[in-house]
């Protein structure tokens, strides 16, 4: 029953972090902004929910780690093509002032493995 | 007591999904759309796991984990061709 209660705080706390990051999505003003918050608040929002509803159920908790260990592994993935995929078609990051430094602009041509 | 706890819980993710499809819907870019599909995969895996719970039925838990990897597949490749590799 504990343990239900604590499932239940989990839930909570991921569907709390599922919504920050849609939320983030819609206003933040950039692709590579948009992308840190749409893959970290969303990857962590979903661990919860997962993690929280294999608490609620105990029998059900290994088949939910599973999926747990998969969304970790696969988000940052995911993101990072994301990211280098939208930089190499021409996208340039959102800078607020001249004295932003686009980091990767300075990387040679030759060094880059595709 | 218990039923209106998931009611909201239910509400918050659909709030969630329909401001990503906002995004989705006027991103200006195609990078935008696909950044949109990206955090949509993992609210539909999770509200999948959570509607399991809601309608007690365990092959929802196998739904989620093969939408998990088909959506994980369908962004790295839609990544690939924006980079011009595939």
């Amino acid at each position: 029953m504990i343990l239900s209660y604590i499932g239940y705080f989990f839930v909570s706390v991921g569907v709390l972090f599922l919504f920050l990051g849609a939320l983030g999505i819609v206003r933040m003003p950039d692709v590579y902004t948009r992308l840190q918050a749409g893959t970290k608040a969303t990857t962590l929002g979903a661990l919860g929910t997962i993690i929280g509803v294999g608490l609620i159920q105990p029998e059900w908790f290994w088949k939910t780690l599973i999926i747990a260990i998969f969304i970790a592994i696969s988000n940052p993935i995911s993101s990072h093509a994301l990211a280098r995929g939208s930089y190499k078609s021409g996208i340039k990051p959102f800078l607020k002032d001249e004295d932003g430094i686009d980091t990767y602009a300075n990387v040679k041509e030759e060094e880059v493995d595709r | 007591m218990i039923e209106t706890f998931d009611l909201i819980i239910l509400s918050v993710i659909v709030l969630a999904s329909i401001l990503v499809a906002v995004r989705g819907l006027l991103g200006p870019t195609a990078s935008d759309r696909i950044v949109a599909l990206d955090s949509l995969t993992t609210i539909t895996t999770a509200a999948l796991v959570i509607l399991g719970l809601y309608f007690d039925r365990y092959i929802y838990i196998d739904v989620a984990l093969i939408y998990a990897v088909l959506g994980f597949i369908g962004v790295l490749t839609l990544g690939r061709y924006m980079e011009g590799g595939l």
